[in-house]
């Protein structure tokens, strides 16, 4: 527990990339196998036991802690509220034991300790939990509690951690990433597995990581003659991945979560395809016309494991194909974007299913041309455009240079703060999680809730002024005066059952704090319903 | 049963029958003053009182002023109120204000703590019927480690800097903080530490008061070239992000206060390291102090009074808030 515990610190204290890589290879270079798999599991946000395994909720520890620490349930809650951290409010109300318990090692700690009362009564859960309280220092009993609370939450990306393996085993760094893909287990044969050089039994198996396009950040005329770019629209749907191995279907989300069950009409579909095949594109609800429905259709899709006839028919799914990652049990990603292009134009050509069909290529004669073409992108129910190159290899991660997405300027609205609430982690101190109004008639509905785009000085300036224009606190929560205006960006609205506005808008952020707006100039809410599709 | 000794009136807190306000923040004829930090030492005053031991940190603050310094419990006469000055243990020469008038006896506590510290006078429990505690870490999150333990680990991080190369700065208060912080470290460690200009005063005052500090030096006497590497460096918060951290081309930046108890706190700021260490009581302290005066009223000031007066009434105790405007040296 100590050596990860070590680790844990390390991580939380450096800001430098390099740094955070450097105390990763040493870590897995160091710990035994056993303790190395766990780490790789929590580092890679996974819970002990996965999602089900029930070992402590919020609310018993912080039961817990009031009784053992003798401290009053609402002295709790006022503790946590200013840490803004469980794990960390857990740790700081105990002093430490007097003398340091015997070391006992992560893996030991969770295998022999935590899983065993998974789900188990109330009083052996708290009986394992109290007692690590008990005997562990600071720095390890804040870290227990991070086990206990889900995630670590220690700036390091998964992306970090398979680079820091990779330099480790000298494995390259995208076989890394396919075989953390899907579900596995922290065992050390795991991870002897995943560090191998040499093929292993599920490399065939599994997903390939994604290729994701970066945000077009100079002119797009500074890409060159646009006849070397491939253009899509960027559809707004569930990026996917469509495995047919063996005549087995499997789809993956970006997310890494199987779809299997939840689009039957694909599933369907796919079985239809003339060869085997791995397909990447994008999911969408399609009902007729020439343009999808907007993502609160699909969204109502992904909830439902087994979708019945009626479902079927009101939102009937389609798969958008851009790419083509393997064809015949042959890996297909080292071919440049064109080949791979006119090889699934081809197969979905012969499948004939408007189900799996090619998403098209959008023409335009130079980027001028381009540019209005975006422009149009809102009104057929798009994100904008993709920038693809035509020589580009099918790579892995967010790498910048041969994909781009090139999204439409973001729609906007003057809104008024009505709520804030504390932030977490390292903005667990001040009021960083905002909630935002328009105005109905003479009543302000909330609309937006936004956690970015304000800079560091204006997050301190807002922080102040909330505290010091606080009308009700409801827990963390705090609602202010109505006199504070901000400028939003979001990419859409839709109309929405489940809010109390009536609409949803997708991608809520700060663009501007609007110092110079009285509130009553804020924006009304039938001017957000008019923007809606 | 007569008025209160002590009120808050909107200069500050005032005590009608000695006409005498306490570290009053805006001007009054006659002030009694706990410390020297800026938010309690305010000048514009007719007459101060201060403690003997305080005197020369109030000339660095507020220069030449009408002062009357008192040796620690030695009562002078204030109006109708006898009045004596009490070791608080905050920084050197601070003080708690007892007042006693017809046999009723008021303490105002001032800042204070219990932590041992080599810099000043401990603190001196002084029994009372009302005290007035301040509750800058009002909540049970905040437990002080021991100070030896913090000033190795700071030894340890300045250790691991001269590894990478880089200068190890910690931000502290320039009065109090950043001479207890050479005492602890200057008895376990003789190499000399670096100093920014602003604590030049009060490093030369504690000294000629007779504290053991830390060999120190002078950032801005160094050579040209003088590589900092492997070196501690001692600077105000307000160093921070200035030009003036150029001439350390690496380094690694920590800041002691007890408000690095909270990680968040830390991160927020961008240090890589946060040392608790605070001149303030922590919550045990708080309320063991509050007992220990037995003291059958208490007020709290400054800091989040709402967890400790709660606390205190949930106990049976008859407690209550002044909202003042103090905690400007430490926030």
């Amino acid at each position: 527990m100590k050596r990860f515990a070590t680790l844990y610190q390390r991580l939380d204290r450096s800001t430098a990339t390099l740094d955070k890589r450097a105390a990763l290879v040493a870590y897995f270079r160091e710990a035994p196998a056993r303790d190395a798999a766990w780490a790789l599991w929590l580092l890679a946000g996974n819970k002990i036991g996965g999602a089900r395994a029930r070992l402590a909720g919020s609310r018993e520890l912080r039961t817990w802690i009031a009784e053992v620490s003798g401290t009053p349930d609402w002295l709790v809650d006022a503790s946590y509220d200013q840490v803004g951290d469980l794990a960390e409010t857990l740790a700081l109300l105990l002093d430490d034991p007097h003398e340091a318990a015997e070391e006992m090692s992560l893996a030991d700690w969770i295998e022999s300790r935590l899983l065993p009362v998974a789900n188990s009564s109330e009083l052996e859960r708290r009986d394992v939990v109290v007692e690590a309280w008990y005997t562990l220092p600071f720095a390890e009993r804040f870290l227990f509690n991070k086990l206990l609370t889900g995630a670590l939450r220690v700036g390091v990306s998964r992306g970090l951690v398979q680079q820091a393996l990779a330099e480790l085993s000298g494995v390259d760094i995208a076989l890394i990433a396919q075989r953390m893909l899907g579900a596995w287990t922290p065992s050390p044969d795991f991870l002897a597995g995943l560090l191998s050089p040499d093929a292993q039994p599920g490399d065939t198996a599994s997903p390939f990581p994604f290729f994701l396009a970066s945000p077009l950040e100079q002119p797009a005329d500074a890409l060159g003659d646009i006849r070397e770019w491939l253009l899509e629209w960027k559809w707004d749907g569930i990026r996917l991945q469509l495995i047919r191995r063996n005549g087995e279907v499997a789809l993956w989300s970006r997310g890494e979560e199987r779809l299997d069950g939840r689009f039957p009409e694909i599933e369907a579909a796919a079985q239809a395809l003339p060869e085997d095949a791995v397909i990447d594109g994008e999911l969408l609800v399609w009902t007729d016309g020439d343009a999808p429905q907007p993502f609160t259709a699909l969204q109502t899709r992904i909830q439902r494991l087994k979708p019945g006839a009626k479902t079927l028919a009101q939102t009937p799914a389609r798969l958008l194909v851009y790419d083509l990652l393997e064809l015949a049990g042959e890996d297909m990603r080292r071919l440049p974007l064109a080949e791979r292009r006119a090889h699934v134009a081809g197969l979905v050509g012969r499948l004939d299913d408007r189900r799996i069909a090619l998403s098209p290529e959008v023409v335009a004669q130079d980027w001028a041309d381009a540019a209005m073409l975006r422009h149009e992108a809102r009104a057929r129910g798009v994100e904008g455009l993709m920038l693809k190159r035509r020589s580009s290899v099918y790579q892995h991660g967010r790498k910048r240079g041969d994909w781009w997405k090139w999204k439409v300027d973001p729609l906007t609205i003057d809104a008024v703060l009505i709520y804030a609430q504390a932030g977490h982690g390292r903005r667990s101190t001040l009021h960083t999680d905002y909630t935002f109004g328009v105005w109905d008639g003479e009543a302000l509905v909330p609309v937006a809730k936004a956690y970015s785009g304000l800079s560091d000085a204006e997050i301190l300036e807002l922080d102040r002024w909330i505290r010091q224009h606080t009308r009700e606190r409801f827990g963390p929560v705090r609602s202010v005066a109505a006199e504070q205006v901000f400028e939003l960006a979001f990419e859409a609205v839709n109309l929405s059952k489940r809010h109390k506005s009536g609409v949803a808008v997708r991608f809520p952020r700060i663009l501007r704090w609007r110092k110079d707006k009285p509130p009553h100039e804020a924006d009304q809410l039938d001017t957000l319903k008019a923007l809606t599709r | 049963m007569h008025a209160d000794l002590v009120q808050l009136r909107p200069e500050g807190l005032y005590c009608p029958a000695g006409d005498f306000h306490i570290d009053p923040w805006r001007p009054v004829p006659r002030a009694v003053i706990t410390h020297g930090h800026s938010d309690h030492a305010r000048s514009g005053m007719g007459t101060y009182h201060v403690t003997e031991s305080g005197l020369p940190i109030l000339l660095w603050r507020l220069g030449q002023q009408d002062y009357h310094a008192h040796p620690y419990g030695e009562a002078f006469t204030l109006g109708a109120a006898r009045v004596s000055l009490h070791p608080a243990g905050h920084v050197l020469g601070s003080a708690q204000v007892r007042i006693e008038v017809d046999g009723e006896v008021w303490v105002a506590g001032g800042d204070y703590k219990r932590q041992p510290d080599p810099t000043c006078e401990p603190f001196e429990v002084v029994p009372c019927d009302v005290f007035i505690t301040e509750a800058t870490f009002g909540l049970p999150i905040y437990r002080w480690p021991d100070t030896a333990e913090v000033a190795r680990d700071i030894l340890e991080w300045r250790d691991e800097c001269a590894a990478g190369g880089e200068a190890a700065i910690v931000y502290c208060y320039a009065l109090g903080k950043a001479q207890r912080l050479l005492a602890e470290i200057g008895a376990l460690d003789d190499q000399p530490v670096w100093l920014h200009g602003a604590m030049d005063p009060g490093v030369d005052i504690y000294r000629a008061a007779g504290a053991q500090l830390a060999p120190t030096r002078r950032v801005a006497d160094a050579a040209k070239d003088e590589s900092f590497a492997g070196r501690l460096v001692i600077a105000p918060p307000s160093a921070a992000g200035s030009p003036w951290l150029r001439r350390f081309r690496r380094a690694q930046q920590g800041f002691a206060s007890g408000w690095m108890r909270i990680r968040g706190n830390r991160r927020r700021r961008n240090y890589d390291r946060g040392f608790v260490i605070s001149d303030h009581a922590d919550w045990p302290d708080l309320l063991r102090t509050v007992q220990e005066t037995g003291a059958r009223r208490i007020i709290a000031t400054h800091g989040d009074t709402d967890a400790l007066v709660r606390v205190l009434r949930d106990m049976g105790v008859d407690a209550g808030a002044f909202r003042t405007e103090f905690g400007g040296e430490e926030t």
